[in-house]
């Protein structure tokens, strides 16, 4: 007891606190790790940029989970509504479509799915498992319904934006042949860090933010706080939904085709990556930051793999599990551990 | 009167509905789709056959599924998504004590599913010991399994998708000389009546409610609801075991990228339209079984309808909303509260005759 007296002027960590800092440190001793022993390609920051580039849209998805599981729910149709938006953009540009028109295409499909879902969750009361399974359905349906075949973008505006990369000299480095490699980022990355950013202060400073994790937490007391726990539900699903379209959007300038296949999986990964940024399937605990280095470890540890020569592609997910176990045992143990702590 | 002993179905409302306007909507498409005619198969037995024998066939890795996921749906309040990668597993140590001997026997094949079992209660125990020792969500917990599950099936053939050529695999996955019932339905008989006298001569049914309704409240009253939760994890292995098995048989090899891919989200929609809470607590197995067979019509109604296999999920999902919004807690109090009106009303119309 006088211990923690001594120490009560000092603000203690909050279990979301705790949580994202492990994942932190693990993501950076990882990468340290990476640097010393594979060397090659992780000396590079262009390595960080790829990162990046190739996992813009499942940070942004990511977020929007992040905020759907904080709120005690969960949304496993975001993979497939951004494969909806990637393939209806695709076609709508193909055939001559506007640039304007198309984002806002992609935004109304995600904003509509995340209506449809969030007004049969929280309105009719049915369990956000099954509802958005069947988004995922009816996402991954219409998507073979409106081409089973692979469609390219041709679309020269299009084109143009997907081809802008920002580029930073200074970061690049020097190839074999003796040019200058700059380092580049792609737009999409841009928007996906606006949109962790965004989050992170609506989660942190805005009354819905709160909301979210008072919700969580303890959905009876939120209610007796005087919390409209229906609307914020389904405020979540909404934003959830939103980003499915921003990120699909995203998908789309990077891959540049619409396949019926796209973000296979996605949702899933999107879920690993929150659990492994600390967020609670629970509920009450979370937080983006988190959630995007919960990302780049994910990535991480398959970048590992591939430069470790381990090609086979059963390396990957085997490692992918071991590593995803090893942070939900972490996670149980240490959220344990403070439990019996603040008890006794 | 007959409203309210229609509402007396309870639970199995939902299922039983959405079986009988299936049927209905199908006879009135196609008066002739539930005929079932005699043919002689390739072998020369006598054999059932018709899109109703189809249903019911191809259900059967689902039902038994179904069954094992309902009791752990019920007692720790979350599913297994790891059902179809485990299944991969199962199948392929199956096929691999299979194809280890020269010719296959009888033995052989008892060794093999004994052998499949084993190792599926294996990877059940690991997903239980996550989710009843540590306290992770189930969900969460077989996400590890079901990320690398299919991959451990792969390696444990070597990456290869080798074939069984027997006739006692055929036979389980098909049909056995003389009986003109398909296999996989008898299995799927076989387990509802383990499942029905394990339920009858044990208290599993009332330990595992009472976990899943409230964890703590069960274990002050004695029950070991760790042991509980991980005894439904180790059931589903076995259920998950026999699906593996009879998947394989019935196309006589393992592929273990596309074998029951997909299963583990129609299974726990079998669950979730038996009238199951997702949430755990009280269950009903009949209302999963039903569920299950609910799913495998719908599959087959659209198919009939010549809608092509990958669009069929659009379809699917637009049943499923129907289906859960008329069974959500707020639409059926709207509903009895138009149900009571009616009834005061004619109530009220005889009082004042």
């Amino acid at each position: 007891m006088t211990v923690k007296k001594k120490d009560s002027f000092r603000e203690p960590l909050t279990d979301t606190g705790l949580l994202m800092t492990i994942t932190i440190c693990i993501f950076v001793g990882m990468y340290l790790l990476a640097m010393l022993l594979l060397k090659g390609g992780f000396l590079h920051a262009q390595q960080i940029f790829d990162m990046l580039n190739d996992n813009a849209s499942l940070i942004i998805v990511s977020c929007g989970l992040t905020i759907v599981m904080i709120g005690g729910g969960i949304d496993i149709s975001v993979g497939a509504v951004t494969s909806l938006v990637v393939m209806s953009c695709v076609l709508y540009l193909n055939n001559g479509g506007n640039i304007f028109v198309s984002l806002l295409l992609a935004l109304g499909i995600g904003l509509a799915f995340g209506l449809v879902h969030g007004l049969l969750i929280s309105y009719l009361e049915i369990q956000p498992f099954i509802v958005t399974l069947a988004g995922m359905f009816f996402a991954r349906g219409m998507t073979t319904i409106l081409s089973v075949n692979p469609q390219k973008l041709d679309h020269a505006g299009v084109n143009a934006i997907r081809d802008t990369k920002i580029e930073i000299p200074w970061l690049g480095y020097t190839a074999r042949n003796g040019n200058l490699v700059p380092a580049r980022i792609e737009l999409g990355v841009c928007v996906a860090l606006l949109c962790v950013i965004v989050i992170f202060v609506l989660l942190k400073y805005l009354k819905l933010g709160r909301n979210f994790y008072a919700m969580g937490g303890n959905q009876t007391s939120a209610l007796m706080l005087g919390i409209n726990v229906k609307r914020t539900r389904f405020c979540s699903y909404l934003i959830s939904g939103l980003l499915s379209g921003i990120s699909g959007y995203v998908f789309m300038l990077h891959t540049g085709a619409g396949n019926a296949t796209n973000a296979a999986g996605m949702e899933m990964n999107a879920i690993a990556s929150s659990i492994i940024g600390g967020t609670l399937l629970t509920g009450g605990v979370g937080n983006v930051i988190g959630t995007f280095f919960g990302c780049m470890t994910l990535t991480t540890i398959k970048k590992i793999v591939v430069s470790s020569g381990l090609n086979d592609p059963w390396w990957q997910s085997i490692t992918t599990g071991g590593m995803l176990c090893f942070f939900i045992l972490l996670q149980s143990v240490v959220l344990g551990r403070r439990a019996k702590s603040k008890k006794a | 009167m007959k409203l309210k002993k229609f509402n007396g179905l309870g639970q199995l409302t939902i299922p039983v509905i959405a079986i009988a306007l299936l049927v209905i909507f199908n006879l009135i498409r196609d008066p002739g789709f539930f005929s079932i005619g005699i043919m002689h198969n390739n072998d020369g037995n006598v054999v059932l056959a018709g899109n109703l024998i189809s249903i019911i066939n191809g259900a059967s890795e689902l039902a038994v599924l179904a069954m094992g996921m309902t009791l752990v749906t019920a007692a720790c309040g979350g599913q297994d998504i790891s059902v179809g990668a485990a299944a991969a597993i199962a199948g392929s140590v199956f096929v691999k004590v299979l194809k280890s001997g020269n010719s296959i026997s009888g033995g052989t094949v008892l060794l093999a599913f004994l052998l499949a079992c084993i190792v599926a209660m294996i990877f059940g125990s690991f997903n239980g010991t996550l989710v009843a020792v540590f306290k992770i969500q189930p969900m969460i917990a077989t996400l590890i399994l079901y990320t690398c599950g299919r991959s451990i099936a792969y390696w444990i053939n070597g990456g290869a998708t080798p074939t069984v050529n027997s006739p006692i695999i055929n036979a389980i996955g098909s049909f056995i000389p003389g009986v003109p019932i398909p296999t996989p339905v008898l299995i799927v008989v076989c387990m509802a009546i383990i499942f029905k006298l394990l339920f009858k001569f044990t208290s599993l049914e009332l330990f595992t409610q009472s976990v899943g309704i409230n964890g703590s409240a069960a274990r002050l009253n004695g029950i070991n609801a760790t042991f509980i939760k991980l005894l439904s994890f180790i059931i589903l292995g076995v259920c998950v075991a026999v699906a593996g098995s009879i998947g394989v048989s019935r196309l006589g090899l393992i592929n273990h990228e596309t074998l029951l891919i997909d299963i583990e989200m129609d299974t726990i929609l079998a669950v979730a339209i038996g009238g199951n809470s997702l949430g755990g607590g009280k269950f009903k197995i009949s209302g999963s079984i039903i569920g299950a067979y609910v799913i495998q019509m719908l599959t087959i109604t659209l198919y009939a309808m010549k809608v092509s296999s990958t669009d069929v999920k659009a379809y699917k999902a637009i049943v499923i909303i129907l289906l859960v919004v008329i069974g959500s807690p707020v639409v059926k109090k709207w509903f009895n509260k138009v149900i009571d009106r009616m009834k005061n009303k004619s109530v009220a119309a005889q009082k004042g005759v």
